[in-house]
């Protein structure tokens, strides 16, 4: 397979995930530009930790086809999964998900070391960008959530992913601590990571170029943004039939 | 970095590493301390077969009178330095002490006390000429006491019986057929009875009974000091001597030991199966409570090898550390168990530790293969549903 060069760096085509009589994803179909900062909402059930499963290959459709940089994830099996996800894809959750008995910096190596090799300088590098250099030492229990969420993009982006799956990056983080956050992806997508945001909150949709909106499975609404200054956003909305 | 990962897993997560090492630990202790007495009962147990006499008796041969003191040194130089615990000559003859008979023993009495410890004696050795012992049962007899002087007479000749002035210097007792003698020393026999040979010879050695019956079928086979010579006669080609195990001693000694050793292997391999049990119940409960690790691994790219790799490498520091304390508890434990049931001090056994640590790395390999493989298997969506 060709890695996808200058086209949409995902591609999704009726794909639908059916568990038993639910149908999870109903005929979705759905690109993501190479850069783009991609919105998701949706309520519970709608189906948006469906597609962040498959699109973070973690899951396989049962109907449809996903491209992930001009791969066909549904024609892969679980180790190559694994590696696309590994190569490809950065990982950042509601719950932050660090391992407790590790430090922050060595959080952000284990995910150089499942990549390729670890380098402490780098990781060091990494939490820098996040801010968070001086607490490279610290456990877990030792940092505040916003200081974890910080680590979690760190670790992240460390392998410099192509795409980035965040799952409600704010949902567990006060004002101040959510605000850093998205200063954060503002800057990835100033520099050119695409970005694909699972969220509750329309002000976190609204931080993105296009919004897309999930239920019972289908996508039903579309809005694309246009950030004309920080904190002010444009919309213009269109619904899916 | 996957040392790394391991070592800040056992040094961080103390509590659950305590008790997994724990786990580990109880079932080496166990293990070291049993292994370490049932290896050490043969030693213990021959030990104690000393105090109880001596395990090899030479006798002269048929047709012979009396053992030689240089067959009974040839016997002797058969026998190893570290396994002969010593051999004691005794020659009986018949002595009237107070007009009644009694069988006296003439041995000697430094050797004896070395073959037999549990001769008690009530009073004091005799320790120049002209003293003796009198048994239980001939102070019952005679009325006679530590202490007292007596007239032991022996034989008749042409002048008619002969008294001998004697001082007892203390009373035998042990339970035994010693207990109807009077004993005295090799010199003071020969004073009253002419010189002559031994009777009996009694060897105490520290070996296994199978090693004194094949040490005895060796005498009567070829009788030590025995001449080569091609010209010498068949009479003279007898062995002079014959010797026989303790039989009654021997038969017991190998039937306690069987039983112990038996005993403790049942219970040694109990206690493995129930460490299995424990461990692997310990690792199941500290690997699912460390799903969500996994699952954050494998969303990270581990590969299901990566992660069950990691767990069983750290699942085998777990099993060095537990074997290592299991080694250091369990032997004093031994010590502790020996000191008091044996009054011996088992020696620590180099072999048995290692083996013991192998035994614990693998428990603990056994124990974590079934659930770090299952948890390995552990979908990494749990991770992005929050579980």
């Amino acid at each position: 397979m060709e890695p996808n060069a200058g086209g949409p760096l995902l591609e999704i085509a009726d794909l639908s995930k059916v568990y038993g009589p639910l149908k999870a994803l109903d005929q979705v179909t759905l690109n993501v530009d190479q850069g783009e900062w991609l919105s998701i909402v949706g309520p519970s059930g709608s189906g948006k930790t469906t597609l962040m499963n498959i699109v973070g290959c973690m899951d396989q459709p049962t109907a449809g086809a996903v491209r992930l940089d001009g791969r066909d994830l549904s024609a892969l099996g679980a180790k190559e999964l694994t590696q696309v996800r590994r190569e490809t894809v950065g990982l950042i959750f509601q719950k932050f998900h660090m391992i407790g008995h590790l430090t922050a910096l060595e959080n952000v190596m284990v995910a150089q070391y499942y990549h390729s090799l670890p380098d402490e300088s780098e990781a060091l590098a990494a939490l820098g960008r996040v801010g968070l250099a001086e607490r490279a030492t610290h456990l877990p229990s030792q940092l505040s959530g916003g200081e974890q969420q910080r680590v979690c993009i760190a670790r992240a982006l460390i392998n410099y992913p192509k795409l980035v799956l965040a799952d409600e990056p704010t949902g567990n983080l006060d004002a101040d601590n959510e605000r850093i956050v998205l200063d954060l992806f503002a800057q990835l997508h100033e520099q050119g990571t695409t970005l694909i945001v699972v969220t509750h909150d329309p002000a976190v949709a609204a931080q993105g170029e296009r919004e897309v909106r999930l239920d019972h499975g289908r996508i039903v609404q579309e809005i694309r943004h246009r950030a004309a200054r920080p904190g002010q956003v444009l919309k213009e909305a269109g619904h899916v039939a | 970095m996957a040392a790394r990962m391991i070592a800040r897993s056992v040094t961080r997560r103390r509590s659950r590493v305590a008790i997994a090492v724990a786990a580990v630990a109880i079932g080496a202790t166990t293990l070291f301390s049993l292994a370490s007495i049932a290896l050490d009962i043969p030693r213990q147990m021959s030990r104690e077969m000393r105090s109880y006499g001596a395990n090899l008796l030479v006798l002269p041969a048929d047709g012979a009178e009396a053992v030689t003191p240089e067959a009974a040194e040839a016997v002797a130089g058969t026998i190893s330095a570290e396994q002969l615990i010593g051999f004691a000559p005794y020659r009986y003859f018949n002595v009237r002490i107070n007009e009644q008979p009694f069988l006296a023993s003439g041995t000697d009495l430094e050797s004896a006390r070395t073959v037999s410890p549990y001769w008690h004696v009530e009073g004091a050795w005799p320790e120049r000429a002209g003293e003796l012992l009198i048994g239980s049962d001939v102070a019952a007899v005679t009325a006679l006491g530590a202490g007292e002087a007596v007239s032991v007479v022996v034989g008749t000749d042409a002048e008619g019986p002969v008294a001998h002035p004697f001082t007892i210097t203390g009373v035998l007792s042990t339970g035994g057929s010693e207990d109807a003698l009077v004993a005295m020393s090799l010199a003071d026999a020969e004073a009253l009875a002419g010189p002559g040979g031994y009777d009996v010879v009694e060897f105490s050695i520290a070996s296994q009974p199978d090693q004194i019956a094949a040490l005895a079928e060796s005498i009567n086979a070829e009788q030590p000091g025995q001449s080569a010579q091609p010209d010498q006669s068949a009479q003279s080609a007898q062995p002079a001597v014959r010797a026989a195990p303790v039989k009654r001693l021997t038969q017991s000694d190998t039937y306690v030991l069987d039983m112990l050793q038996s005993l403790l292997v049942i219970v040694s391999l109990i206690v493995l199966a129930l460490t299995m049990i424990g461990v692997s119940t310990t690792m199941m409960a500290v690997v699912a409570e460390r799903r969500t690790e996994i699952g954050l691994r494998k969303a990270l790219g581990a590969s299901n090898r990566s992660v069950v790799a990691e767990f069983m490498a750290e699942g085998m520091v777990l099993g060095v550390v537990g074997g290592i304390g299991g080694v250091v508890i369990g032997y004093a434990l031994a010590v502790a168990i020996s000191d008091n049931v044996f009054h011996r001090v088992p020696a620590f056994s180099w072999p048995l530790a290692a083996a013991t640590c192998a035994a614990a790395v693998g428990v603990t390999w056994l124990a974590n293969r079934v659930p770090v493989r299952r948890a390995a298997e552990v979908d990494p969506a749990i991770v992005l549903r929050g579980e």
